[in-house]
């Protein structure tokens, strides 16, 4: 970009939000905003993070890619974000590793936005993770993305209805044409500021014996644990006899995981050693 | 609940609540989260006209996953791109070679002389370290600067994950997880980076495996030890308009034959020490994408070819100081690396290879990239070869495959030292740094050395058998 050719008035309007971005690579060490890049595998979680924050995160096309947590930071109307790219994940329910680490960190890590990277084509297979996710968390961004493979194979995605059944803002992106990303931008700066609010779904189909139990018990660890940011899901996976979690609450783990937001360092595996891949 | 509930409580209610949810909660869980999803994404998606009648990707994927061409397919690209590699690169490798060993070296050994610099310090510096980073520069560079940019292009097209499906039930089949089949292709390009990839395995068991025999996936460090070989003594076998095609036969069969050890080994371990079913997955066949190509060439050079190329400098370094120090030191009559080989010749030829091979391995353990050219360093050495080479423990770039033949046969080598060399490169001991990997990641000691000697004793036996073999079929 020219600075000589592109007016001052420009730059400043909001609607230009690409000349807004100022991409900080790894350089973070103060940062107002915490996001987090979740979806499926291989649906361009690396390749949005890339546009994002100028960094090379090696991108390929094979699930699977990612298997550690990779960070980097973007600046964006004078607010600092870091942004957390997490290995795909098909489901928050899952125990291997990799996909641990994208689950503990949307649960422990309290991101103050969570985009959530869905591959068009594959629609309803990817809305599965969305609908989890929404259990947990409400600030959700939906990041439409591979519109263009979406185009090409005669789908047409009406983002707006999406948009109003999940109760959270859809952004339709071609992350490797960077299509959308300043969209995207935008409105995670919106979601993180409170400007947009999220009114997630609640599942529907749900038995109501069911939502009953795990209201009542969510109110009860919320009354044990006040500062935990996702009694919900604790709950649940009580219901459901997950005993790495009753450990937690027996112990009172849960209570310090909850305390400081970042001791999702000790609950994750090793830091990948410095090699070329 | 006025007060604050304690933890015992909350277990309490949980244990009276799960009498009510029942056992079956998980499920009808799930299927409301998928009757949901359903239904969201019905009504948000909708279908412009009729679906084409040609559909490029499953026409490629009939061809690529077929139950008889698949693996002809796979056959077919992975010596097409050998081919491409060893013919692309031998003309820049020379160029390279020309500039930093023929022409740079001189004339720092000239400017050592001007200031007057000791000769060991000359020797060690120059000679020692200088030279085996210009040897690695010169060597490996090329290669890696077309291979990793093909090997890129197709990874971002999307044929790794075809590749894994076409080996998945090969690999259930030996007890182990289908995903090791992408672990492994990651092996073809570093070891390290492909031991930490294993962990999008669930189970630790099947995860042990896979981190066991990621060794037989041949590693960038040990492409240019086999395509040297190979070009020199197979492909010298036959009519020069065939080398280069014939070299790359033979790289690929090594590779093969590395892939069917990793079959053989995972089921050997999960009869024996890890036994135990295989588990299921799904893999995903993500459609094609075209490949960005620019972008991508860029990447694998910046990401992979320069960080790998980066690792063997630092490693040749102290390698090419060791080399000079060995041969330079004398005790009695003889320098610490003649009294090695000299001592080991015995074991090394009842294997098929040399005291020469055994201890440029020992002194390439932190990397498998500085294997060759220490081997013709000692080889020199230990030949006292008159006219080549510039001297004790100096590591050298030959002019040409000619000359470098002509060294190997004054050091008495045949075409099975040649063929066993290239099977003990595929079967040997992980490097320093992937051993550091398994460590860090399984966090046994244990399993860290078995992971190291299994191939080293493999090797050994694999060498033995065929020099035995070899050598019968000769004297008959």
């Amino acid at each position: 970009m020219s600075a000589g050719a592109t007016p001052l008035a420009c730059e400043a309007c909001p609607a230009h939000h690409a000349g807004n971005l100022i991409k900080l690579g790894i350089n973070m060490s103060k940062w107002d905003y915490v996001v987090a890049l979740a979806g499926n595998p291989n649906t361009g979680k690396s390749t949005v993070f890339n546009s994002l924050t100028g960094l090379r995160q090696h991108t390929g096309n094979w699930p699977g890619k990612t298997v550690v947590r990779a960070e980097g930071g973007f600046a964006y109307q004078g607010m600092r974000y870091k942004l957390v790219d997490l290995p795909g994940t098909y489901s928050l329910l899952s125990t291997s590793s990799d996909e641990e680490v994208a689950r503990d960190f949307l649960l422990f890590g309290r991101p103050d936005v969570t985009a959530i990277v869905v591959d068009s084509t594959r629609l309803e297979r990817n809305l599965n993770l969305v609908l989890q996710v929404l259990q947990i968390t409400d600030r959700v961004v939906v990041c439409l993305n591979l519109i263009d493979e979406a185009r090409r194979h005669g789908l047409k995605v009406d983002e707006r209805r999406l948009a109003r059944d999940l109760g959270v803002p859809v952004v339709p992106a071609a992350a490797r044409r960077g299509e959308g990303i300043s969209h995207l931008i935008q409105t995670i700066s919106q979601v993180a500021g409170g400007q947009v609010k999220c009114m997630p779904h609640r599942l529907q189909s749900e038995p109501p014996a069911l939502k009953r139990a795990i209201d009542q018990l969510t109110s009860r660890v919320e009354s044990a644990f006040p500062d935990l940011p996702n009694a919900r899901w604790v709950a649940l996976r009580l219901l459901e006899g997950d005993r790495r979690i009753a450990e937690a609450v027996r112990s009172g783990e849960l209570g310090t995981l909850s305390q400081n937001s970042f001791s999702v360092d000790a609950i994750q595996p090793p830091p990948a050693l410095e090699t070329p891949s | 609940m006025n007060s604050r509930s304690t933890p015992e409580q909350v277990l309490a209610a949980t244990d009276a609540m799960r009498w009510e949810t029942g056992a079956n909660l998980h499920d009808s869980l799930m299927e409301a989260i998928y009757t949901d999803a359903a239904r969201i994404a019905d009504r948000a998606v909708s279908r412009s006209g009729t679906r084409p009648r040609f559909d490029l990707d499953r026409s490629i994927d009939r061809l690529v996953t077929s139950r008889w061409l698949g693996f002809p397919f796979m056959l077919f690209l992975l010596t097409a791109v050998f081919w491409v590699t060893i013919e692309g690169a031998n003309v820049p490798s020379g160029l390279l070679a020309d500039l930093l060993v023929d022409t740079i070296h001189p004339a720092l050994k000239g400017l050592a002389a001007a200031i007057g610099m000791p000769w060991w310090l000359d020797g060690l510096l120059i000679d020692g370290i200088y030279l085996a980073m210009a040897w690695v520069v010169s060597v490996m560079l090329p290669p890696m600067a077309i291979f990793f940019p093909i090997f890129t292009l197709l990874e971002d097209f999307g044929y790794l994950p075809r590749v894994a499906f076409n080996l998945d039930n090969l690999y259930k089949r030996a007890g182990a997880h289908g995903k090791q089949s992408l672990t492994m292709a990651m092996g073809f390009g570093c070891n390290a980076a492909a031991i930490v990839s294993t962990r999008v395995i669930d189970s630790p068991r099947e995860r042990l495996i896979a981190i066991i025999t990621n060794n037989f996936a041949l590693c960038n460090g040990r492409w240019p030890t086999q395509i040297l070989i190979a070009s020199i003594f197979i492909g010298g076998l036959v009519p020069a308009h065939l080398a280069g095609l014939v070299s790359a036969a033979a790289v690929v069969s090594v590779a093969i034959l590395g892939i069917v050890l990793s079959f053989i080994v995972s089921w050997a371990l999960s009869n024996t020490i890890l036994k135990g079913e295989a588990s299921a997955f799904s893999l995903e066949l993500p459609p094609y994408r075209p490949p960005r190509i620019l972008q991508t060439i860029y990447t694998s050079v910046i990401d992979r070819t320069l960080i790998v190329l980066w690792r063997a400098v630092v490693f040749a370094v102290p390698a090419g100081a060791v080399i000079w120090l060995l041969a330079n030191i004398e005790i009695g009559s003889l320098s610490l690396a003649e009294q090695f080989i000299e001592n080991t010749s015995f074991f090394a030829i009842l294997v098929g290879l040399n005291g020469v091979i055994l201890l440029a391995y020992i002194i390439a353990i932190p990397a498998n990239e500085i294997v060759v050219p220490t081997i013709l360093m000692l080889t020199v050495l230990s030949a006292r070869l008159a006219g080549v080479g510039e001297g004790a423990g100096v590591m050298f770039e030959l002019d040409s495959e000619a000359a470098t033949a002509a060294v190997f046969q004054a050091g008495g080598w045949t075409l099975l030292t040649a063929v066993n060399l290239m099977l003990f490169s595929l079967v040997h001991n992980p490097c320093s740094t992937t051993l550091y990997t398994i460590y860090k990641e399984t966090k046994s000691a244990k399993w860290t050395a078995i992971s190291a000697l299994l191939p080293v004793a493999m090797g050994f036996s694999l060498c033995f058998l065929v020099a035995q073999v070899w050598r019968l079929l000769e004297a008959g």
